[in-house]
């Protein structure tokens, strides 16, 4: 005790001067608004920086179940996701006239697979034979062709694009009316040309002159399917070829028609005994 | 003994009142500001009580903080330099001017000695109020100057009030 007396005399200009600045200090920050402000912002910031510390190396302990729990999370909501819904509903809107019947009806389809760089290319669309959809039908897209049905399962149905080089296709010129037969993938493999062949020689082909369906096969006629790039090809015989620049973006294809012809095994069978006769 | 306390209460009204109505106004700028009043602090006897020493400073700082509008610093201030002022007169006195009873002036001591005491106390009062008014180290480049600037000013003041009054040494 008598230490103690002895340790606080001595150095009691110090404990003095603790005591006064302590208290002055006590004042500043409780009677100065922006010392007061300052002093609580601090002390509240190296709590909240410990409590931070705290929290992110609690975050570790807990990074299995956290991990298990969002990934579960994110199955669920993926199969809440509207693309992985399978789309059943359809629209078939077919105008009923009693003075004309109709032919052609459509069902619209979505495009779930797609290709364009093969040398024979294939689609995938989300109809089938539930819907109607039957092999050899022809498929159009709001801007031009896009093939023939070559399978059919119940929910899906695969195209044979008219980038195939076995699709052949009537086409005709839409001045001329001539009409020749649509392939691709005879010198090139472009995606954005095609070959019309068989037209007579004798035609004028202009160029830019549009390229439509004759009519003759599954499609309906009048449907554009590009335009005349370019004229003065020929193969040595007597008839033109002539290069075509296909209205429609393969590459972007999202939507299509899938075109129902009424009298289309009608016609079929009637064409088959012409066979039979030669 | 009388004459002692009526001169030491005299100085420190005059010095306070003086501080408020007249050196509040002044100023250079916001770089620096003069604080005179703390020469009555300095001019306490030096054969003081430490107590009374600080508790009269701790006083005279809450008065000029309660015109100031900043309660607590200049008493911070002015504790700080009470210690500052123990410390400095036991490295610098003998041990038998400690028992003098005159204020430590221009009259008692030698014009560098007092040149340096004045100095030193204002710049750890100042160092004090102006880190205390900022409460923060940004701009801590800005605060220094002004802190030093200040010290200047304060100094050259106490020099010539002292200059003025100061009595030739009675011995």
């Amino acid at each position: 005790m008598r230490n103690l007396w002895i340790f606080i005399n001595r150095y009691g200009t110090f404990f003095l001067f603790i005591l006064f600045f302590g208290i002055a200090l006590i004042l500043v920050v409780r009677n100065n608004t922006f010392q007061r402000a300052s002093a609580l912002n601090s002390s509240n910031q190296i709590t909240g920086k410990a409590y931070q510390q705290v929290d992110y190396f609690k975050g570790y302990l807990s990074l299995n179940e956290t991990n298990l729990a969002l990934s579960k999370e994110n199955a669920t909501l993926r199969a809440l996701l509207k693309g992985s819904n399978y789309n059943n509903h359809l629209i078939t809107n077919i105008v009923r006239d009693s003075l004309q019947e109709p032919q052609y009806s459509y069902i619209e389809a979505r495009v779930i697979n797609n290709s364009i760089n093969q040398k024979n290319n294939y689609l995938t669309v989300n109809r089938g034979s539930k819907h109607g959809v039957k092999k050899g039908m022809g498929v159009i897209s709001s801007t031009g062709i896009v093939g023939i049905v070559l399978n059919v399962s119940e929910n899906f149905s695969t195209i044979q694009s008219l980038l195939h080089s076995d699709t052949r296709i009537s086409a005709s010129l839409a001045k001329s009316q001539a009409f020749g037969s649509l392939v691709w993938g005879v010198q090139a493999y472009d995606p954005k040309k095609a070959l019309l062949r068989d037209i007579p020689n004798h035609v004028k082909v202009e160029k830019n002159e549009q390229v439509i369906t004759s009519g003759f096969s599954l499609f309906p006629p009048g449907i554009v399917i590009g335009t005349v790039l370019e004229t003065g090809l020929t193969s040595g015989s007597s008839f033109l070829d002539i290069s075509v620049l296909l209205n429609n973006d393969f590459s972007t294809l999202r939507y299509v028609y899938i075109i129902i012809d009424r009298y289309s095994e009608e016609k079929e069978s009637l064409e088959v005994k012409n066979l039979e006769n030669d | 003994m009388t004459k002692l306390l009526l001169e030491n209460l005299l100085r420190f009204l005059l010095l306070i009142l003086a501080q408020i109505f007249l050196f509040k106004n002044m100023g250079y700028y916001n770089l620096a500001a003069p604080f005179p009043y703390i020469m009555a602090l300095m001019l306490l006897p030096v054969r003081i009580s430490k107590g009374l020493l600080f508790l009269i400073a701790f006083l005279t700082g809450l008065t000029i903080d309660t015109f100031y509008d900043t309660l607590g610093m200049h008493a911070a201030a002015c504790v700080t330099l009470a210690w500052v002022r123990v410390i400095f007169m036991n490295l610098t006195l003998q041990d038998d001017d400690h028992d003098s009873l005159a204020s430590p002036g221009i009259g008692q001591m030698s014009f560098r000695w007092f040149l340096i005491y004045a100095f030193v106390l204002s710049f750890f009062h100042h160092l004090t109020l102006y880190l205390l008014e900022s409460f923060t180290l940004n701009n801590i480049l800005f605060t220094l100057t002004s802190i030093v600037f200040s010290c200047i000013f304060t100094t050259i003041l106490i020099v010539l009030f002292e200059l003025i009054f100061y009595r030739r040494k009675k011995r």
